[in-house]
């Protein structure tokens, strides 16, 4: 307390250099975002430019916009944009149906069992993809699941659902216990308490989760490139398909880049808060 | 009989589900577990069977048991040994790189000053953006040798154009990823500052710390653990990265970029070497085991240390 009032004075000699240090700081901070997101905004100016200007060098950074390079790249993204789309909400919707449940069952019945299943069930995200394609691919191959939808959304259901049941989990046992047990007392089935109380009350955590799941379905590459080929092939295979056209389509393939990371963009910087949850399982809230 | 309802109950059971409904926590537990071992842990053991067969999918029934064999051949084969090599030092260098300017961005943000929160929301932009358009579009627009961005900003400050992913392959792969994971590293240090208690500064503040007393003695400590959580999970998913590479060098030039998740890829669906293969996909799990179960027993230790004080 007494310390107070003799340490003010030099805080306040000292303010004008703070508030040019803070400046200095502020103005580095932006260069560094900015830096950051040069590469995105480069990919999307070259989206509306025509092919001439997208790979003229040196690069031109005044130009007309046009929006041909959208109408060409539609045909091929919608195909794959339908795929993308039905792979990525099929599969978050089949790990919030096997995940949900479980979810519940380890947050309102907690043993040390259940710690153990949680922790289990997260050591399946140390699998690496790797570990697993090759009996995947057989199997595939003898069930002819190879480049169909089903067989994507089976494994993005394996790749969200650790996720789901974690987050879920976490999510869940933030209801307070006093209304499960008073619901206990009024005679609720399992059933009841899990429609009843758990799903209505952790609306917004499953808002969160599911756009995290389609965020991560819609992004992977992995199962994608060697489970897919043509009919199922969603955005991911579509998108490599550009990887070796050396500088003749950069503005196409840039509106297609562009078409294809923005649902993404918009979702994740909506989720925002809840992405670091998400992304840490939990470790960090 | 006993289901009558009773207000006095208040035992920590659950009440009998009525006949037909029996959802019991082990029948809600089931389904996700059961799911998860079914395309987790059963291939797995596949995987592991097959490693110790010479087996090629274009000489389907000649397929004799040959033990370590295909282990030996990978572990000998000093260009293998290489790939190995690639994969910890991909994985490594883009966790150094994104920790120290994830790190440094963190505290940038962690002021007052504004726009701030706008910053921070499209500073996470490269994170969400898919890896195989990240490639293709540092491969074509950014690292193009002739009319790549960079390439110009090197000539038009008098340098001579790079072919990057020719001469420099491995640091311009690690460039790439450590764009698209520094928003990760940021977001979550970020957080973990934003939990360290204002008075904790303040009163080290007033006591005359300076700003390296303060950074090492106050935010370091608390940031531990945060900084914990970003080693393990990037651990996990950067000795997984393929897309990324994929997309931009296709492994190449020669092996300079080639990890183990690319050579699985290439030994099982370009040369259908389904043992090698196999076995090159056991010693990656392995590898990313040992690394994660180190890394959690850290996390555990300070967690312990930290309810301690």
């Amino acid at each position: 307390m007494t310390t107070v009032p003799g340490t003010r004075a030099p805080i306040r000699r000292d303010r004008s250099r703070i508030k040019v240090r803070n400046t200095v700081l502020t103005v580095i901070t932006y260069a560094v975002a900015l830096a950051f997101l040069f590469p995105l905004v480069w990919m999307f100016l070259a989206a509306f430019k025509t092919e001439a200007e997208a790979f003229a060098s040196p690069p031109v950074f005044a130009f007309t916009p046009i929006l041909e390079n959208f109408k060409n790249a539609l045909p091929s993204y919608f195909p794959a944009l339908k795929n993308s789309v039905i792979a990525a909400v099929g599969s978050t919707v089949l790990a919030f149906v096997l995940g949900l449940p479980a979810a519940f069952a380890l947050a309102v019945y907690p043993t040390t069992r259940a710690q153990g299943t949680l922790t289990w069930m997260l050591s399946t995200k140390m699998m690496p993809a790797v570990g697993v394609i090759v009996p995947l691919f057989l199997l595939f191959r003898n069930l002819h699941l190879l480049d169909t939808l089903p067989g994507l959304i089976l494994m993005y259901t394996t790749m969200n659902l650790p996720l789901v049941v974690w987050m879920m989990h976490s999510y869940m046992t933030e209801i307070p216990f006093a209304i499960y047990e008073a619901a206990k007392v009024d005679g609720a089935s399992v059933a009841q308490e899990f429609f009843g109380i758990a799903l209505p009350l952790s609306t917004p955590g499953m808002a969160a989760t599911a756009l995290l799941a389609v965020i991560f379905a819609w992004n992977e590459v992995f199962f994608a490139v060697n489970l897919t080929s043509s009919d199922a092939a969603p955005l991911s295979v579509f998108i490599s398909s550009f990887k070796t056209s050396m500088g003749l389509f950069w503005a196409q393939m840039s509106a297609a880049a562009a078409l294809t990371v923005l649902p993404v963009l918009i979702f994740g910087w909506v989720a925002q808060r809840q992405l670091v949850r998400g992304l840490s399982f939990g470790a960090v809230k | 009989m006993t289901t009558v309802a009773n207000p006095t109950t208040t035992t920590a059971s659950p009440p009998a589900p009525k006949r037909g409904l029996k959802l019991t926590p082990a029948a809600l537990i089931w389904p996700a577990m059961l799911y998860l071992i079914l395309t987790t842990q059963v291939p797995f053991f596949m995987t592991v069977y097959y490693s110790f067969f010479r087996y090629n999918l274009v000489i389907p029934d000649d397929r004799p048991f040959i033990g370590f064999g295909n282990y030996t051949t990978l572990l000998t084969n000093p260009q293998n040994l290489q790939v190995v090599w690639n994969t910890l030092v991909l994985a490594g260098g883009t966790l150094i790189l994104t920790l120290l300017i994830g790190g440094a961005m963190a505290l940038l943000l962690n002021r007052n000053f504004p726009g701030r929160s706008l910053l921070r929301t499209l500073m996470i932009s490269s994170f969400l953006v898919m890896p195989i358009v990240t490639a293709v579009v540092w491969k074509n627009m950014l690292l193009n040798p002739v009319f790549g961005f960079f390439s110009w900003v090197v000539a038009s400050l008098g340098g001579q154009p790079v072919d990057w992913l020719a001469q420099y392959p491995m640091a311009s792969v690690i460039a790439m990823i450590t764009w698209e994971w520094t928003p990760f590293a940021m977001l979550i240090l970020l957080t973990g500052l934003q939990s360290l208690p204002d008075d904790q500064l303040e009163a080290a503040r007033l006591d005359g710390a300076s700003p390296l007393q303060e950074f090492r003695h106050i935010v370091m400590p608390h940031w531990t653990q945060a900084i914990q959580v970003v080693v393990l999970m990037e651990t996990i998913a950067l000795l997984q990265v393929y897309g990324e590479i994929y997309g931009s060098t296709s492994g190449g030039p020669g092996l300079a970029t080639t990890n183990l998740p690319y050579f699985i890829y290439q030994k099982a669906f370009a040369e259908y070497n389904i043992g090698l293969a196999s076995a090159a996909g056991v010693i990656t799990v392995i590898l990313t085991n040992i690394l994660a179960i180190y890394l959690l027993r850290m996390i555990n230790r300070t967690n312990q240390t930290n309810k301690g004080g």
